[in-house]
C-alpha cells in the first residue's frame, strides 16, 4: 500500500522541520497517508490550501518586515513620481504614465501590496487552440519505426506550435493587468529552465508555462516539487531515463546546483543518490502526463546531505529545502532580478531568514526585498540592463503600440538574444551584461528605431494575418540553414524561412505611434519647454549620456532617447 | 616594447597597478612581462567551430583498422570511397577540396584531441574548450580573452577578435577584451550609425559595459571595409556568406588578432551519413573559398585557420543511424606556413572506455599552447593555467 501511494505526489509538507501553522497543517494530513484516491484528490486542495494559508502567513510576515526594515520616514511616505517609476519599471514592463501617477500617492508598502494583491494565477490572454490538451499528443511512430517523412511533419508541427506560443506569451505579457505575474513566470522559466529545442512538444511547453504561473507569487516548495514531476522537466533533465541500476543523474545533479542549493553546497555523492530516488519517475507518452513507475524506482536507503532513509524524491526535494542555503540561493538571484547585480550579503541572509520561515512564500521575499532601502537606494538605479523580452515588450507598452500580431515581437527579442521557451541551456540566460554585445546591442537599436520610426503621420496597415504564418524550417534558430541544397537547387523550406522572416521584420514597421498623443498624456505639448525634460523623466532610469536637442521635434527627441543606450538600463 | 606604442589600456593598467599594488609585486610581473618578446598579433588566427561535436572517425579515418567496421557496420565510410592519406588514415571523400592543401603540405590532421575526464555534455564540454579549464574546473573567462588581457594586441587594432554569425562569444568572453560579434559587415557598418560615442560611466558596471561596447562598434566600424570585392567565390550557403564576412574582416588594415566562425548541424544522433557528408562538405568548400580570399590579399601565409568541437562522437554507432556523444575528436590546422601531416595517434577502436569512447593523444591545450607560443609568441602559461607541450605545426 504505501508503495502504491508513492506514485502520487503525496509528500509536500517539509521533512524534518514544522515550524509554522501551515507546515504542521500539511505535515499531518500528509502523515495521515490513508487511502490513495482520497490522496491523490487531496494534493490540489492541498497545495490550493497551503497557497491560501501562505497568503494569511504572507500578510503578517509582510506588516512585520515592513515595519522592521524601512527607514521610518520612507516606509510611510508617498513613493513619488521617480520611486513609483522605478519601482514599476523594476518589477512590470514600461511603466505608463497612467500607471505611475497611481502609484505615486502610495506607500512603499501599499505600493508593493497593491501589485501582490494583483498577481494572477493564470493567464487573460487564451491559448492557442492545440493547447487545450483534449487530443492525444502526436509523436513520430518511436525509434526508427518512423519514416523521415513523418519525423519532418512532426517536427514542422512542434515548430509552427512553439512560435505560436511565443506570440501566445508575448501577447500575454501585453495584455495582463498584472505585468509582475509575467515577470516572475519569466523568472521561474529562467529559473527552472526547460528547452523547447530538447522537449520539442510545444504543448509539454505551454503546460509548463502555465504551472509556472500558478505558482509564480505563491509558494517555492510547492513550485519545485511541481517542477519535479512537470513532463517538460522531465524531458528536459532525462528523469526519463533515470531507472533503477542505471541512474541519469542529470535532474538530481541540477535540482541541486541551479534550483535549490548552488554549486559548493553539496557533494557528487549527493547527487547519486538524490539521483536514485528519482528513479522512476517518467512520463506517460499518449497523454504527456507524469508518471511514477515503481518497477524503476529505487527503493533502497540512501544518505544525501546527511540524512539517511529510503527517501523517494518528494523526500529528497524537502532535504533540500530544508537547507538554509536554498532560501538564500533563490533570494540572491530574486534580489539580482529586482534589486542589482550585486546581492548585499547580510541583507540576503536577512530575506533568505524571513522568506525560509514563511515556508517558502514567495510574495514574502519579494516584499521584503521590494520594500527595502536597497531597492531604492541612488546607488542601486540604472544598474540593471533591461532583457529583451522586457526591453520589446516595456517599449509597446510604454508608447501603448498595439500591435495586431505579436509573434513578430517574440522573434524580435529572439534576435536579441532571448528566445523564449528556448533558454541557451540549463542554466539559462545569464542576463545583466551578457545581454549586451556589439550584435545584440546593434539589434536592440535597430528594433527601437525601426518602432519610433513609425510615426510617420500615415495610418499603419495591418498585416494580414496569412503572412504570419510561420513557416515549416526553424525561424527562431539564429545560423538559418542554406537555401541552396548541395545539388544547386534551392531548398523550398529556406525560402519559406527567408520570407517569414522578412515579414517578421516589416510587422515591426506596421505598428502605430503617436508621438503627439503620447506627450499629451505626460501632461506637456508638444512644444512646451517641459518636453525634454519629462520625456526624459519618463524614459531614462539615468541621465542620457547625450543630452538631446531641446528644440528637436517630438517624434526626434523620443528617437534619442530611446537610441541613448541609459534607456537599456533600469 | 616601446612605451610610446604602449597600448592605451596597458597604460592604464600599469598606472593602476603602481597606484593600487603600491609595491613592486604586480608592477614587477608588469615589467618583466613587457621586456618579453612583442606579440606577433599580424599573425591572424581563424578558429572555426564544429558545433555539436563532429564525428571525427567519419573525417578522419582508420580506414586500415577492422574494428572500424565491425563497430560502424551501417556508417562506415567504404574503402573504396575514402580518400587515403596514407596507408592507415584517410579522409571523408567530402573533403576532397581540401586535398590541393594536403598535396602542398599545409594541411596538418590533429589525431585524437581532447582531455582527461572528458564531459559528454555539449554546454559543458565547450564550455571547458572556450575557457581552456580542467574538467572539474569552473572558469569565467575565455582562453583568448585571458591571453589579451595577459599581452594586448595593438590598441589599432579594429578589434581583437571578430565573431561571425553566433550569438556567444566563446573564447572570447568575459575579461575586457575587444570582441565583436557581426554577421555580416555591410549590416554591421550600416547599423553601427546608430551607436554613438557616449558619455562616461563613473560606477555604473553595466553602463561601463554598454558604453565599452559602444566603442568597441565605433572603433571597428571605422576600419571595417564592408564592400571589399573579391574575385574569390564563396559558395551561396550560410557557411559560405560567414566566409566571406571573415574575408571582409580580415580585409581591413587595421587588424584584428582572431576571427571564429561557427558551422552548426554536427549533432547528428540520427541520419548522420546525409548530414555530416554535406556539412564537411560546405566546409571544405568554405575553408578553400577562403584561402582564395587570403592569397589575393596576400595573407594565407600569416594565417593560421584551426577547428575545434566541444567533442566527438561514440565509435560504435546507434541504432538511428546515426552517433552519440563522444570524446576525443581529428582536428585540422591549415595555412601557408602550416607543416602539413599527421599528427597525434588514430584512436585505439579495441582500447575504449568504460563507456565506448577512445583515449586522447592531444590535449586541447597543447594546441592552444602551439597557437600562442609558435603562432603569437606570446607565454601560454599564464592564459592555460599551466604548461603543455606545443605541437609542431607551424613552420618558423
Amino acid at each position: 500500500m504505501d508503495r502504491d501511494l508513492k506514485q502520487h505526489p503525496v509528500t509536500v509538507g517539509f521533512t524534518g522541520r514544522v515550524n509554522s501553522p501551515l507546515d504542521f497543517c500539511v505535515v499531518g494530513i500528509v502523515g495521515t497517508r490513508g487511502n490513495a484516491n482520497l490522496v491523490t484528490l487531496a494534493i490540489h486542495q492541498l497545495i490550493l490550501l497551503r497557497r491560501l494559508l501562505c497568503l494569511a502567513a504572507a500578510a503578517c510576515m509582510m506588516l512585520a518586515a515592513a515595519q522592521s526594515r524601512a527607514a521610518p520616514g520612507a516606509a510611510h511616505a508617498p513613493l513619488g513620481y521617480d520611486d513609483a517609476r522605478h519601482l514599476l519599471n523594476r518589477v512590470g514592463f514600461g511603466a505608463t504614465q497612467a500607471e505611475i501617477l497611481r502609484f505615486a500617492p502610495l506607500s512603499r508598502g501599499q505600493a508593493v501590496n497593491a501589485l501582490l494583491g494583483d498577481a494572477r494565477a493564470a493567464a487573460t490572454t487564451p491559448p492557442p487552440a492545440w493547447a487545450a490538451g483534449t487530443e492525444p499528443l502526436r509523436y513520430p511512430r518511436a525509434g526508427q519505426k518512423a519514416t523521415d517523412a513523418e519525423k519532418k511533419m512532426f517536427q514542422q508541427e512542434q515548430v509552427r506550435e512553439g512560435l505560436e506560443l511565443r506570440g501566445w506569451w508575448v501577447g500575454e505579457m501585453l495584455a495582463t493587468p498584472s505585468p509582475l505575474t509575467e515577470r516572475m513566470t519569466l523568472f521561474w522559466h529562467n529559473h527552472f529552465v526547460s528547452s523547447q529545442q530538447k522537449v520539442k512538444l510545444a504543448e509539454l511547453m505551454y503546460r509548463q508555462n502555465v504551472t509556472l504561473r500558478a505558482h509564480a507569487l505563491g509558494n517555492f516548495g510547492v513550485l519545485l516539487h511541481a517542477m519535479a514531476r512537470d513532463p517538460a522537466m522531465v524531458i528536459y533533465l532525462d528523469s526519463v531515463q533515470n531507472r533503477k541500476g542505471t541512474p541519469n543523474e542529470n535532474f538530481a545533479r541540477e535540482v541541486m546546483e541551479l534550483f535549490t542549493l548552488g554549486e559548493g553546497h553539496y557533494g557528487e555523492q549527493d547527487v547519486k543518490e538524490a539521483a536514485r530516488a528519482f528513479t522512476g519517475w517518467s512520463l506517460d507518452r499518449s497523454t504527456g502526463q507524469f508518471v511514477f513507475r515503481p518497477l524503476l524506482h529505487d527503493y533502497g536507503g540512501k544518505t544525501v546531505l546527511a540524512s539517511t532513509g529510503n527517501f523517494d524524491g518528494d523526500e529528497v526535494l524537502d532535504i533540500l529545502l530544508a537547507q538554509p542555503q536554498t532560501a538564500e540561493f533563490i533570494t540572491r538571484k530574486l534580489w539580482r532580478e529586482f534589486v542589482s547585480s550585486e546581492p548585499d550579503p547580510a541583507e540576503v541572509k536577512r530575506v533568505a531568514r524571513v522568506f525560509r520561515d514563511s515556508g517558502y512564500d514567495i510574495k514574502v521575499a519579494l516584499h521584503a526585498l521590494l520594500v527595502s532601502e536597497a531597492f531604492y537606494a541612488a546607488d542601486n538605479r540604472a544598474t540593471l540592463v533591461k532583457s529583451p523580452v522586457d526591453l520589446v515588450v516595456g517599449t509597446l507598452r510604454q508608447f501603448d503600440m498595439k500591435p495586431g500580431q505579436t509573434l513578430p515581437f517574440a522573434v524580435a527579442a529572439a534576435g536579441m538574444g532571448q528566445n523564449l521557451f528556448s533558454p541557451p541551456n540549463v542554466k539559462g540566460w545569464p542576463g545583466q551584461n551578457a545581454w549586451i554585445n556589439s550584435s545584440t546591442l546593434l539589434a536592440r537599436k535597430q528594433f527601437l528605431d525601426r518602432l519610433v520610426r513609425a510615426d510617420d503621420g500615415v495610418p499603419p496597415r495591418e498585416e494580414p494575418a496569412a503572412r504570419m504564418q510561420p513557416v515549416a524550417v526553424d525561424a527562431m534558430t539564429p545560423a538559418p540553414k542554406q537555401a541552396i541544397l548541395p545539388t544547386g537547387a534551392q531548398d523550398p523550406d529556406k525560402i519559406r524561412e527567408i520570407v517569414f522572416r522578412r515579414n517578421m521584420e516589416r510587422a515591426l514597421d506596421r505598428v502605430a505611434f503617436d508621438s503627439a498623443s503620447w506627450f499629451a498624456q505626460l501632461g506637456v505639448t508638444p512644444q512646451s519647454n517641459a518636453r525634454s525634460q519629462a520625456a526624459t523623466r519618463m524614459l531614462l532610469a539615468t541621465a542620457p549620456q547625450i543630452a538631446p536637442d531641446p528644440d528637436i521635434a517630438s517624434a526626434a527627441l523620443v528617437r534619442a532617447l530611446v537610441l541613448d543606450v541609459s534607456y537599456q538600463l533600469k | 616594447m616601446n612605451p610610446a606604442r604602449m597600448h592605451r589600456r596597458d597604460f592604464l593598467k600599469l598606472a593602476a597597478a603602481t597606484a593600487l599594488a603600491g609595491g613592486s609585486g604586480a608592477l614587477g610581473a608588469r615589467i618583466a612581462w613587457a621586456a618579453a618578446p612583442a606579440a606577433n598579433y599580424r599573425n591572424l588566427l581563424v578558429l572555426i567551430e564544429l558545433k555539436g561535436g563532429n564525428d571525427g572517425l567519419n573525417t578522419v579515418i582508420p580506414y586500415a583498422d577492422p574494428t572500424y567496421y565491425a563497430l560502424r557496420p551501417k556508417l562506415a565510410i567504404a574503402k573504396d570511397q575514402v580518400i587515403a592519406l596514407s596507408d592507415r588514415v584517410a579522409l571523408h571523400p567530402a573533403l576532397e577540396p581540401l586535398m590541393p592543401l594536403w598535396r602542398n603540405r599545409e594541411l596538418a590532421v590533429l589525431q585524437g584531441v581532447g582531455y582527461p575526464e572528458p564531459n559528454l555534455s555539449h554546454f559543458r564540454s565547450i564550455e571547458i574548450w572556450d575557457t581552456a579549464s580542467r574538467s572539474d574546473q569552473y572558469l569565467q573567462d575565455g582562453w583568448l580573452s585571458r591571453t589579451f588581457a595577459a599581452a594586448p594586441t595593438p590598441s589599432g587594432f579594429a578589434a581583437d577578435g571578430v565573431i561571425i554569425g553566433s550569438p556567444d562569444l566563446g573564447p572570447l568572453a568575459g575579461g575586457g577584451t575587444r570582441a565583436l560579434a557581426l554577421s555580416n559587415t555591410e549590416q554591421f557598418v550600416r547599423q553601427a550609425r546608430l551607436a554613438s560615442l557616449e558619455g562616461q560611466a563613473r560606477s555604473n558596471k553595466a553602463l561601463q559595459h554598454m558604453l565599452k561596447v559602444e566603442g568597441d562598434i565605433l572603433q571597428a566600424a571605422s576600419h571595417l571595409s564592408a564592400n571589399r570585392a573579391f574575385a574569390t567565390q564563396f559558395p551561396n550557403n550560410g557557411f559560405g556568406n560567414a566566409m566571406r564576412t571573415a574575408a571582409q574582416v580580415i580585409a581591413n588594415q587595421a587588424g584584428v588578432a582572431v576571427v571564429r566562425v561557427t558551422l552548426s548541424g554536427f549533432d547528428t544522433h540520427s541520419g548522420q551519413p546525409g548530414t555530416q557528408a554535406s556539412l564537411l562538405g560546405e566546409l571544405a568548400a568554405g575553408i578553400v573559398s577562403l584561402k582564395g580570399a587570403l592569397d589575393e590579399m596576400g595573407k594565407w601565409n600569416d594565417t593560421l585557420v584551426l577547428t575545434y568541437a566541444e567533442f566527438g562522437r561514440r565509435p560504435k554507432e546507434n541504432l538511428s543511424n546515426g552517433t552519440d556523444h563522444g570524446t576525443s575528436s581529428a582536428h585540422f590546422a591549415l595555412g601557408g606556413r602550416v607543416a602539413g601531416g599527421l599528427y597525434g595517434e588514430q584512436p585505439s577502436l579495441d582500447r575504449l572506455s568504460g563507456d565506448g569512447n577512445p583515449a586522447f593523444a592531444i590535449d586541447f591545450r597543447s594546441v592552444y599552447a602551439t597557437v600562442l607560443e609558435r603562432w603569437w609568441s606570446v607565454s601560454s602559461t599564464t592564459p592555460l593555467g599551466g604548461r603543455y607541450a606545443t605541437v609542431p605545426i607551424v613552420r618558423a
